[in-house]
């Protein structure tokens, strides 16, 4: 078993070491780009993003630009990519911004020519090299981990498990809750990461585990929180942390092998109805406000260097984080969902 | 000739068409699909995979079980139901009718989702209620819904109506004569009940077990909340997953073959045993039923009554109203606790909520309004054999009935979704599934009653010059009033319930309340879950209260449930 540990800004590998920048100039927000959006009047943002974040996010770019209505459609991000795929095939354009939790899907949609390059000044200014697309097709909006958590009153914290592997230990048979890889981006991201670091042994053996199976990574933390499992196997460790923050009984647990970490890519598509609301919300977004804004929601970990991370979470660099690999993702999702669904039966 | 334009042959030309669009052509495609390969030659792979894949033998193994355990259990639930309803002296008899009824406007999917509210493992308030009276420690579990027989029993909770309503109006009709005959020659009552009742409501109970058997072979709702936390999939959760990217839809047209053929057959059987029910009632007049004291049992039975009551109707209902108002859904809610959180998280901050009921509300009202004068028309040229071809009509009129919700959605999306004729995307596509679905039970619905108004009427106002179509407005339609209404009442709500179509046919932007609740239950949005569910079965009862009102009582004794 490989064990790495990486630093936080070398973890976005997969979004592609800039060779060739062919990214358009840096575009401010003018206000002809404004007045441009809000004839729009709308946009339509597919997201993976828990509905807790997305719509509120939503309000608050609308009531940045009032006379701009956002439609928020989410779902997990693997729905959210067959969505996408079936409605290009009948020649049905709805999406405008497009923010995945599985990076691969990127790579499809840039290699089919569906994303429409753009780059505003301030993600320019504040990205990481790593976090912007060479061709400005997509940027990283905000970074989060898929983490183990469980229910302090069903599960005493000396009886907790400590990494991945403790997950097999038979006293803990029926009380795991699990994400689906064939539904979620965050999982299918984190079970290429597990899967290369452990061994599909591990998958083979967690199945054995009586593991409760749910589809989105946002539903293990409403599940354990309801305290239907004790434990999550994985989910998205934003959830975790507002339900502990709300006074629930959830704590997170940073796995001894390496947590999976997903980068959420957001990008615009070249056949967006609304292009200039799509650039305006994506330039928002990426704005000290925009992340300051998911910061203060969610407290997940901005993209954007200017912006602190959430005083009370823990550092990204204090966190053993395992290595995202959009581009493995991308030739391994099939064989992935197959073989996982070969363990788990759905 | 009459100087007027008849109508009829533009109206059956019209009707062959719609029928074609809406019944031939997807079934066509899925048919060619099924045994094409990715690439359109022809193959029989897509059939040699579905039964030798155990990712798909297993699923077609579970449904077959699914299947006939439903059917046995709403047989064994109804049975006894509908004979202390219709046949015994037990009070309360006409509130448990209504009840049963009430029940069937229950989503499936919706009484999933509160079954998983009360029977979830350790989450569940069934089980908390058990623990807290039991003592028992965190790890019992009394009722555990993520299995095989969880998800039979929901199903079946859903299901025994369609059974109980067709058992309880065969016993209604009994002659009471052969009973008393039989009690006159000294049989005692339960002899009388072995030899002449049981008998007599076997071929009826028969077909309503083929009707539940095909309900549960046929079901997306329930399995698709319940399965995957089970751990199986079902056939029809299996073709819905294999829209997943890449989408496989030879395979998904292939595997809705066998549910399609096996549907087309048991109909076929049940026509044959309900057939055979004419030799009870040969000739005569008879009189109403005798009922059958049941003593000191009456009360004890309708506590038995209401308690099976309980499963679909109060316990789910408790459940929902619970975890809408509940901080957390596992919780009990005190006034204290109680929050509008989820309600306003549904309605003011959820940005799919308003499309999505309004175009539940588009599609229902269109619905309603074109299948059921589509239903009508059709049924008044069969019901009168106006034009050649009425046979041909009615074959296709009641085609639709052999074809499952889920079956027609993968023909319509591989039909539609590429030139000539687009229609994916659009909300015609889920306008024609939603009519197609249900205006086969709306034309039997009229069918009957066209038989109950005077063919001499009619005539009388065709001699007075009246085109057939005026005849239609000014003298049939008003006879049919309440027929209409009920007609008109049941497609409604029948579309506000309908998911497995419409789950392969939404897009963002055509997205209907039975899908947004579907997709919040992938992220375990159990709250707004709560709140739309309350709402979908708030506006079937406002329409059909309404309804009733305006067909002066008697539309929801006319909602009846089609074989």
């Amino acid at each position: 078993m490989r064990r790495r540990t990486f630093a936080a800004g070398a973890l976005l590998l997969p979004l592609g070491a800039r060779v060739v920048s062919a990214a358009p100039a840096a575009e401010p927000v003018t206000p002809a780009l404004i007045d441009a959006a809000r004839k729009e009047g709308k946009v339509t943002y597919y997201t993976a993003m828990d509905l807790s974040v997305a719509e509120p996010m939503a309000k608050a770019f609308e009531a940045a630009y009032p006379g701009i209505k956002v439609s928020v459609e989410r779902s997990g991000a693997e729905r959210v990519f067959s969505r996408i795929g079936q409605e290009m095939a009948a020649n049905i354009h709805h999406v405008d911004v497009v923010n995945s939790s599985d990076a691969a899907h990127f790579i499809v949609w840039k290699r089919n020519g569906w994303l429409a390059p753009y780059v505003s000044d301030a993600m320019a200014r504040d990205l990481p090299a790593d976090m912007l697309d060479a061709d400005g097709t997509y940027c990283t909006q905000r970074i989060h981990l898929s983490t183990i958590a469980y229910n302090s009153k069903l599960l005493s914290p000396a009886d907790a498990p400590k990494g991945f592997m403790d997950l097999l230990d038979p006293k803990y048979a029926g009380k795991i809750v699990k994400g689906h890889p064939g539904y979620s981006g965050t999982i299918m991201t984190a079970t290429q990461q597990l899967s290369r670091e452990l061994g599909w042994s591990y998958f083979e053996k967690l199945a054995k585990q009586k593991v409760l199976q749910v589809q989105s990574a946002t539903e293990p933390p409403k599940k354990i929180d309801a305290g239907e499992r004790a434990i999550a196997a994985d989910g998205s460790d934003y959830l975790f942390w507002l339900a502990r923050e709300r006074g629930r009984p959830i704590e997170v647990v940073h796995a001894l092998e390496g947590t999976p970490q997903i980068s959420n890519p957001m990008g615009i598509f070249k056949s967006a109805p609304n292009p200039n609301a799509a650039r305006l919300m994506v330039a928002w977004i990426m704005s000290p406000e925009g992340q300051q804004f998911l910061v203060d929601v969610s407290g997940q970990y901005p993209a954007s260097r200017k912006i602190k991370p959430k005083a009370g979470r823990p550092l990204l660099s204090d966190i053993k984080t395992l290595r995202e690999d959009a581009a493995a993702v991308e030739k391994q999702a099939d064989q992935i969902k197959a073989q996982y669904t070969r363990y788990f039966k759905v | 000739m009459r100087g007027r334009f008849d109508a009829s042959l533009p109206v059956m030309i019209l009707i062959v068409v719609l029928l074609a669009v809406m019944v031939i052509l997807p079934m066509v495609w899925l048919v060619i699909y099924a045994f094409a390969d990715p690439a359109g030659h022809p193959t029989l792979a897509n059939f040699e995979t579905l039964f030798t894949d155990p990712s798909f033998a297993d699923p077609l193994v579970t449904t077959l079980i699914l299947a006939v355990s439903v059917s046995l259990v709403c047989a064994l639930v109804a049975a006894p139901l509908g004979w202390l309803v219709a046949r015994t002296d037990m009070p309360l008899g006409r509130t448990v009718r209504t009840l049963v009824m009430a029940s069937l406007v229950t989503p499936p999917f919706v009484g999933a989702v509160a079954w998983e509210m009360l029977a979830a493992p350790n989450s569940g308030l069934l089980n908390q209620l058990w623990r807290l009276a039991t003592g028992a420690s965190d790890d019992d579990v009394l009722v555990n819904i993520y299995t095989l027989e969880g998800l039979i029993f929901v199903i079946a909770c859903y299901t025994f109506p369609y059974v109980f309503i067709l058992v309880a109006n065969a016993l209604d009709r009994m002659p009471g004569e052969l009973e008393d005959a039989s009690s006159m020659l000294g049989a005692r009552a339960w002899t009388t009940a072995r030899r002449i009742t049981v008998p007599l409501a076997l071929p009826t109970l028969l077909a309503g077990t083929l009707v539940a058997f095909l309900q549960a072979l046929n079901i997306f709702g329930s399995p698709a909340i319940l399965a995957i936390p089970s751990g199986f999939h079902t056939l029809t959760t299996k073709i819905w997953s294999l829209f997943e990217f890449p989408p496989k839809l030879e395979l998904a047209a292939a595997a809705a073959v066998p549910l399609l053929l096996l549907t087309v057959v048991l109909l076929r059987l049940q026509a044959a045993v309900l057939g055979r029910r004419g030799y009870a009632v040969l000739g005569g007049k008879y009189g109403a039923p005798r009922l059958i004291p049941l003593g000191i049992w009456r009360w004890p039975a309708a506590g038995l009554a209401m308690l099976v009551l309980s499963l679909p109707l109060f316990l789910p209902y408790a459940a929902l109203l619970n975890t809408a108002f509940a901080p957390v859904s596992s919780q009990f809610v005190t006034p204290a606790t109680a929050t509008w959180r989820n309600v306003r998280f549904t309605f003011v901050e959820l940005s799919s909520t308003l499309p999505a009921l309004n175009n539940t509300f588009l599609l229902a009202v269109l619905s309603a309004t074109l299948g059921g004068l589509l239903s009508l028309v059709i049924a008044y040229i069969v019901a009168r054999k106006a034009i050649p071809g009425h046979r041909l009509l009615a074959f296709l009129a009641t085609a639709p009935l052999a074809i499952p919700g889920i079956v027609l959605g993968v023909g319509l999306f591989v039909a539609y979704t590429h030139p000539p004729v687009t229609l994916y995307g659009t909300l015609w596509i889920l306008l024609i599934a939603f009519v197609t679905i249900e205006f086969p039970a709306a034309y039997q619905q009229f069918g009957s009653a066209f038989h109950s108004v005077h063919p001499e009427l009619e005539e009388a106002g065709r001699m007075l010059g009246a085109t057939r179509l005026r005849t239609l407005a000014d003298i049939t339609a008003p006879l049919l009033r309440s027929a209409a209404i009920a007609t008109w009442c049941f497609i409604f709500v029948g579309v506000i319930r309908e998911l497995s179509a419409a789950a392969i046919l939404f897009t963002s932007q055509t997205k209907v309340l039975a899908v947004l609740i579907f997709d919040l239950k992938e992220s375990g949005e159990v709250g707004a879950i709560a709140v739309l569910s309350l709402t979908t079965v708030i506006i079937a009862a406002i329409v059909i209260t309404v309804a009733n009102r305006l067909a002066g009582g008697r539309a929801a004794n006319r909602l009846r449930v089609a074989g």
